[in-house]
């Protein structure tokens, strides 16, 4: 499943990355904690957060992350979009809550890496 | 005659104490997402510009550029604090001051030691430069700075307590590294010494925001990542700019205090 197919399927806002979209999803990881994102989460996977801020850009960049999925209406500063555009890392925006956007990526087929 | 504020003055002046201009949250280069200008020569300039009596150097999980910039401050009348933003492990930010150098290193010492085995991504995170008194360039800290240690936030107060320093939660109004954010509250019993604002809104609506936080006692700081960003906005009045004189003003002992001017 690609990432446009999954922002298609959870209506969810595309705020940076456009030209990453067609790229395949290979699970999904949530945590607002960057460490533990740095340590569990895998390249390809779509990470579900609700931080907005210029290091999930940068961890989802190291860790060649497939999407950032940012929940509950949080919105990351132009500094962060710009960056995101530059390192090619798609943000996607929601008003629900990372359970329930989970639950639909769930639902999608996208599992947990570990 | 003179009037009540001129008498205080004069009388605090005879017991010693004196007013100054403190800005305790302060990056160099080598704190990855800092601008180069952040440099030991222009931190004293711009802080002697600004009127600040008082700063500390407060770099991402590293203290390696303090002693540079309190070579730089030699002779102008600008005190330096030692001093670190510890990353806890809940992700939450804390300034870590010292009196000296050597209690900072030991800190520094037990804060590298719980960091991940990882080397710092220059193109992702940013540079870590460890530079002279004059902002000549020494070496690349190799290590991921902008990360968590594993001490957490309990650790890290009572480590640097220990070693003789004092713990200030940084920027608790922001969203994101804050302790009211990320902990929901200030936990009970921490022994921090104060809690730091960020000047993204004011003192009062920041109380208004979080209401836990009405009583203890605040400083706002720039978290300068850029020279522009360092700011004059905490008074606090001393015999010196000591780790024991700061504590008593914190606590609002023998005259010394701590006042908010936006």
């Amino acid at each position: 499943m690609t990432v446009q197919e999954i922002a298609n399927a959870l209506a969810l806002e595309v705020a940076a990355g456009a030209a990453q979209l067609g790229r395949d999803v290979t699970g999904g990881y949530a945590s607002d904690l960057l460490s533990c994102v740095m340590a569990g989460a895998q390249a390809g996977n779509a990470w579900v957060t609700l931080q907005a801020h210029l290091n999930v850009v940068a961890v989802a960049a190291l860790l060649d992350l497939a999407c950032v999925i940012i929940t509950e209406g949080a919105h990351p500063d132009s500094d962060s979009i710009a960056r995101a555009n530059e390192e090619g890392v798609p943000i996607l925006l929601t008003e629900e809550s990372t359970f329930t956007v989970v639950g639909k990526l769930h639902q999608l087929g996208v599992r947990g890496s570990e | 005659m003179p009037d009540e504020a001129t008498r205080k003055a004069a009388h605090e002046a005879a017991r010693g104490l004196r007013p100054l201009w403190a800005d305790l949250h302060v990056h160099t280069v080598l704190s990855p997402c800092a601008e180069v200008e952040m440099i030991p020569p222009f931190i004293v300039q711009r802080a002697r510009e600004l009127g600040l009596g008082l700063i500390a150097i407060t770099d991402h999980n590293t203290g390696e550029n303090v002693e540079a910039v309190q070579r730089a401050a030699q002779g102008s009348g600008l005190a330096v604090l030692p001093g670190m933003e510890v990353q806890t492990r809940e992700e939450v930010h804390v300034l870590c001051l010292f009196d000296t150098l050597d209690p900072l290193l030991d800190w520094q010492e037990r804060v590298y030691g719980s960091l991940p085995p990882l080397k710092n991504r220059e193109d992702v995170f940013g540079a870590q430069f460890v530079v002279d008194e004059t902002g000549e360039f020494i070496c690349m800290n190799e290590r991921l700075l902008l990360a968590s240690t594993s001490l957490s936030i309990e650790d890290v107060v009572s480590g640097v307590g220990e070693l003789g320093g004092l713990t200030i939660a940084a920027h608790v109004n922001r969203p994101a590294y804050s302790l009211l954010i990320n902990l929901g509250m200030v936990p009970p019993g921490l022994a921090l010494s104060a809690l730091e604002l960020s000047h993204h809104m004011t003192p009062e609506e920041a109380i208004a925001s979080f209401p836990q936080i009405a009583g203890w006692p605040l400083v706002l700081s720039g978290d300068a990542h850029r020279l522009s960003e360092m700011r004059a906005n905490t008074l606090i009045t001393v015999r010196e700019p000591s780790i024991a004189e700061l504590a008593m003003a914190f606590r609002q002992e023998g005259g010394r205090r701590v006042k908010l001017l936006l």
